[in-house]
């Protein structure tokens, strides 16, 4: 745990070596990324870290092929790419037990990906399909599986933060070994809902573990132009203990959630961690990478030095858990599949309109009109295919 | 053997108030069903800031009667969640004037989890609480809020004028799995009337009742204005105009076929809420009997509605601008071509 400190309530802080405190520029968080360690792998299991290799070529695959196929307009709306920050969806999901709930942002093509879902049935709901994980009726933004506990694909930022406690509220009520994994980004944490649900998991003890994944910009504004406190520090306030981790070292990162998970499934109540990231493309599809907000050359000398597949992938060499030849082998694999999930999301069929208003309501068979306007006039319904 | 005589039960009545009725609703579905909690403003150790909730953390404990923190947006999200993940949250605002600050709970995540997943969630959760002006609040504690919630597609509206109908209404929608909104009067809580003490005494969701028969005139409403239709229609009784009073309970799902049935029958009507009438619910419901009864109308449609300004303190001001009995009436002989003129019944 190199890079993560946690802090007490009191604000004794034990500060890492060698991270920066000073959020004053969009350096911020650089320090805390370039640490190598004496054990390779961080003491991570050799087959642990193969399989977080192959996750992160997964998303990054996924998600370059999500980019050539917005640009072709196969996949429309808003489409918010990870590519950059999987070491964040690997490190995180990927330390949970199947039965964790993950409920994530807007960003969480990777993070569905991480929880099991089908990159056919992720890539599907991308092309609206009704293949999709969500039947069509979601998109990028809106990913769903009920039977992995992934509960989206939360559009609102920080709307997901309340209920994410609220499903830790259930756990607790029930008394089950449980955790949910709350994921948001930095500039959630300037939003009410932040607030207001953590003081809730604090006062009940909530199992929770509320991961900031902090790509330093919200959009286009940098943190540290919002805000004069740290990203680490924010739930000292409410008595949770606060963490900090290198998002784009994925073996501390996965060490840190497995450890806290363990923690928060025995009783510990709720955790904060501060995961260290950067985002390599645009806020979304239809934002440029660079400009006004952050240079060319920041991109491009971050992403040169903090891509996670390249860091992990040299200490995976280094500590001769794989080589070359098996990277590309698995490489190869990987964009199969991708291959695959495209070509499952060409086949699936667009949804009926018929069905435009199915999964409004679970309960419809009952007195009244639940919907005024002209439903028998939708199309198809009643016409074509009566 | 003779076989034992058949015995007809009568079903057990209490005479309730609509606050009793609320905490039997919730009393026998909390102990029906382990996977229904209270939580929200005072319910606990208060009892309620309306004392709706009397008892039920001495009976429940505080797993299931839980105290939050003033934080609607917080606690709304955690209902949502809890929702989920497979409970029956019934979540209390102290008034429904406080739920703005939860809005974007309530339509960005309750109302539309199922659609967004493609129907693999239901959110069965409940947010009630009074509802409407009680009496020199001001402006920010006089909200009649059904317009906000019925809009969005994905929740379900009730708003029980009786206390039969309080219990009913609140223990459907406790079964419901969909989020409901239960508007409860703040000035009904005091008001008496005979309730089933029957455990399964359910008014379903979607189904008006008329509270009073009549071949003349309708006055549709909801709520505490139910109050004022029937009094009205005892006004007008002595004028020798029969009145159909439809408490319409549900807002969404929305009993057209009884409000129509009743226009049909009596060819002239009047909407009476305590909402603004901008997009109100009476605006909704005139729509849909201009688009089905047109031929059965003899008259125009009108509504009384809160005057269409933030409510004023000064209680002569504030009387002016509620619904009231005067102006109900005289909606009514405006339908009824008493009075000559068409036009606003404020003026």
């Amino acid at each position: 745990m190199a890079n993560s400190h946690t802090r007490a309530k009191t604000q004794e802080k034990v500060e890492a070596e060698s991270e920066p405190r000073s959020t004053a520029s969009s350096d911020y968080g650089k320090g805390a990324l370039r640490q190598g360690g004496g054990d390779s792998l961080n003491g991570v299991d050799p087959e642990v870290a193969v399989r977080l290799m192959r996750q992160m070529l997964l998303f990054r695959r996924f998600e370059e092929r999500a980019e050539e196929a917005y640009a072709i307009g196969k996949i429309g709306g808003f489409c918010h790419l990870h590519i950059g920050q999987e070491g964040s969806a690997a490190g995180t999901v990927g330390a949970l037990h199947q039965d964790d709930y993950v409920i994530g942002t807007y960003r969480e093509h990777t993070q569905a990906l991480a929880k099991g879902m089908s990159p056919n049935a992720v890539m599907a709901e991308l092309y609206g399909r009704v293949g999709g994980c969500s039947r069509g009726r979601g998109g990028s933004m809106h990913l769903f599986d009920a039977e992995k506990y992934f509960l989206g694909g939360a559009g609102i930022v920080a709307g997901q933060v309340p209920t994410a406690t609220g499903v830790g509220f259930a756990i607790r009520y029930r008394g089950e070994k449980r955790v949910v994994l709350c994921l948001l980004g930095e500039a959630a944490l300037n939003q009410g809902a932040f607030h207001e649900a953590l003081n809730f998991a604090a006062i009940w003890k909530l199992p929770v573990i509320y991961a900031v994944e902090n790509n330093v910009y919200g959009m286009g504004t940098a943190f540290y132009r919002v805000s004069r406190t740290h990203v680490d520090d924010r739930a000292l306030a409410y008595g949770i203990p606060c963490h900090v981790v290198n998002g784009q070292d994925v073996l501390s990162t996965y060490t840190l959630f497995r450890r806290l998970a363990d923690e928060v499934r025995h009783g510990s109540g709720p955790h904060y961690v501060e995961i260290r990231t950067y985002r390599f493309k645009g806020h979304s599809m239809s934002d440029p990478v660079s400009g006004t907000y952050r240079s060319k050359e920041e991109v491009e000398q971050r992403t040169e030095e903090e891509d996670p597949i390249r860091i992990l992938k040299e200490r995976c060499f280094a500590a001769g858990v794989m080589d070359q030849e098996e990277l590309e082998g698995m490489d190869a694999e990987v964009r199969k599949q991708i291959d695959g999930a495209a070509q499952f999301a060409d086949s699936s069929p667009a949804p009926d309109p018929v069905n435009l208003y199915d999964y409004v309501y679970a309960q419809t068979s009952q007195h009244g009109r639940l919907f005024l306007d002209g439903r028998d006039d939708a199309p198809g319904d009643g016409g074509a295919e009566a | 053997m003779t076989p034992p005589a058949t015995v007809v039960q009568r079903p057990r009545v209490a005479e309730l108030t609509y606050r009793e009725a609320l905490n039997q609703a919730l009393q026998e579905e909390m102990k029906r069903d382990e996977s229904v909690f209270l939580m929200g403003e005072e319910v606990a150790q208060y009892h309620g800031a309306y004392k709706v909730s009397k008892g039920l953390l001495e009976h429940f404990g505080n797993r299931r009667v839980l105290d939050t923190p003033i934080s609607e947006l917080g606690f709304s999200g955690l209902g949502v969640g809890a929702a989920l993940a497979g409970l029956r949250p019934v979540i209390e605002f102290m008034t429904f004037n406080f739920s703005f600050l939860a809005l974007d709970q309530v339509i960005n995540t309750a109302a539309k989890w199922r659609y967004m997943s493609g129907g693999q969630f239901k959110v069965p959760i409940v947010f009630r609480g009074p509802n409407g002006a009680a009496l020199q609040l001001a402006a920010q504690h006089s909200h009649a809020c059904e317009t906000y919630y019925f809009h969005a597609p994905g929740i379900k509206v009730v708003a029980p004028a009786t206390p039969a109908d309080a219990k009913g209404l609140l223990k459907a929608a406790i079964r419901d799995d969909d989020p409901v909104i239960v508007l409860e009067g703040e000035l009904l809580y005091n008001i008496r009337g005979t309730v089933p003490e029957d455990g399964e005494h359910i008014v379903p969701l979607g189904k008006a009742d008329v509270k009073r028969t009549g071949t003349d005139l309708s006055i549709v409403a909801h709520g505490r204005s139910v109050h004022l239709a029937l009094q009205a229609a005892g006004e007008l009784e002595q004028e020798g105009v029969d009145t159909e009073v439809v408490d319409l309970r549900s807002l969404r799902p929305l009993d057209a076929e009884t409000v129509l049935a009743s226009v049909r029958k009596t060819n002239r009507a009047i909407c009476v809420e305590e909402g603004w009438p901008f997009g109100g619910v009476g605006g909704q419901v005139v729509s849909i009997i201009q688009e089905e009864a047109f031929d059965w109308l003899d008259a125009p449609v009108f509504r009384v509605t809160q005057a269409d300004v933030p409510m004023p303190y000064a209680k002569n001001l504030e009387q002016t601008a509620k619904p009231s009995l005067e102006r109900v009436v005289r909606a009514c002989h405006r339908v009824l071509y008493g009075d000559g003129a068409w036009g606003d019944d404020t003026q």
